[in-house]
């Protein structure tokens, strides 16, 4: 359950993607911990105004988020935060995003759509990403180059098939994701 | 994937009806940066005297990290306690030299090359990439 003592330095990593796409299957196949949550509250408007004032009702919720460990060395660890992509958790995006390394967005390439409001909060929150296709089995593989085109995405952002039920081609999509990080410095 | 599983101390509460405010003594939320998730907390080995007044949720998290390192987001995880009074408790605790925090610094930069090839020669030693 513990770290490593010599453990000095932590990161993160945020795998980020619409409803139902896969995030937390991703997590669960990756973590070297049962994955764990941890409970937040975010505020967010309720449907209809307040009569009187014509201000939205606040109403607070309780979220739960699904996190990851994997430890890299002995003195290096890396969390794996899932991070849902709608608006409503843009306080949540905001946090998790500060000392951020990138973060992997996973898409389902039969509802690619639903990808465009997460694409638009990690460029908001100025994430570095990779794509990660997940594939549902039953379902059509679409070539890497279509989803590209489809998400409209800059020639140099890495686009990935990501099984997230396996665990080679989950680790593979992070490994891809961190060497366009460092290639960006190069 | 967890070697863990089932070894952990029991650590469910069992008096979540405790108003939050009892729980953190009305204490206001510090700021969300000074306990970030990946901030790494341990006990103070020497910090024994003070522990008797603690409340029990300051205790259950005081046992929880009384044997090693673990994330902020790891104690919320595994107390079940909401992050935000995770983060007050803590707060307490580190003020009353209970618990060592090793804050994430130097801050993860993004932009640092010598982190970024040690996080890649991480990830492929451990999946054999
Ligand atoms: N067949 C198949 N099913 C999958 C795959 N990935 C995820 N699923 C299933 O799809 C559902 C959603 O997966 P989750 O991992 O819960 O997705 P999520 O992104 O965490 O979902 P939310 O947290 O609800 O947004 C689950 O029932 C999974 O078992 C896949 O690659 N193939
Ligand atoms: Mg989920």
């Amino acid at each position: 359950m513990y770290l490593d003592p010599d453990v000095l330095r932590s990161v993160k990593i945020l795998v980020v993607g619409p409803f139902g796409v896969g995030k937390t299957t991703y997590i669960g196949n990756i973590s070297e911990i049962e994955p764990l949550q941890t409970e937040e509250e975010i505020t967010e408007a309720s449907v209809g105004f307040d009569d009187l004032s014509r201000t939205p009702d606040k109403t607070t919720t309780t979220v739960a988020m699904d996190f990851g460990r994997l430890t890299l060395s002995e003195e290096l660890v890396l969390y794996i935060f899932g991070t849902p992509g709608q608006e409503r958790f843009k306080e949540m995006w905001e946090e998790l995003s500060r000392g951020a390394l990138g973060a992997l967005v996973i898409v389902d390439p039969q509802r690619l759509d639903e990808s465009f409001p997460v694409l638009d909060l990690v460029e908001r929150f100025g994430l570095t990403y990779a794509i990660g296709v997940n594939h549902f089995e039953g379902t059509t593989t679409y070539p890497l180059d279509e989803v590209r085109e489809a998400l409209n995405l800059p020639a140099d952002t890495p686009v990935v098939a990501c099984d997230v039920r396996d665990q080679h081609s989950a680790a593979q999509a992070l490994i891809t994701l961190v060497q366009h990080l460092k290639s960006l410095l190069a | 994937m967890s070697d863990e599983y089932g070894q952990e101390p029991h650590l469910e509460l069992t008096s979540s009806l405790v108003p939050l405010f009892v729980i953190t003594n009305g204490r206001a939320l510090p700021p969300d940066q000074e306990y970030e998730r990946t901030a790494l907390v341990t006990a103070r080995k020497e910090g024994g005297a003070a522990a008797r007044t603690l409340s029990p949720e300051g205790q259950v998290i005081m046992d929880l990290v009384a044997d090693g390192f673990l994330s902020v987001a790891e104690v919320a995880g595994h107390t079940h306690l909401p992050l935000g009074v995770v983060r007050i408790l803590l707060a307490q605790l580190e003020e009353s030299g209970l618990v060592l925090v090793r804050k994430p610094v130097p801050r993860a930069d993004p932009l640092d090359r010598e982190l970024l090839g040690a996080v890649l020669d991480g990830l492929k030693s451990r999946f054999g990439a």
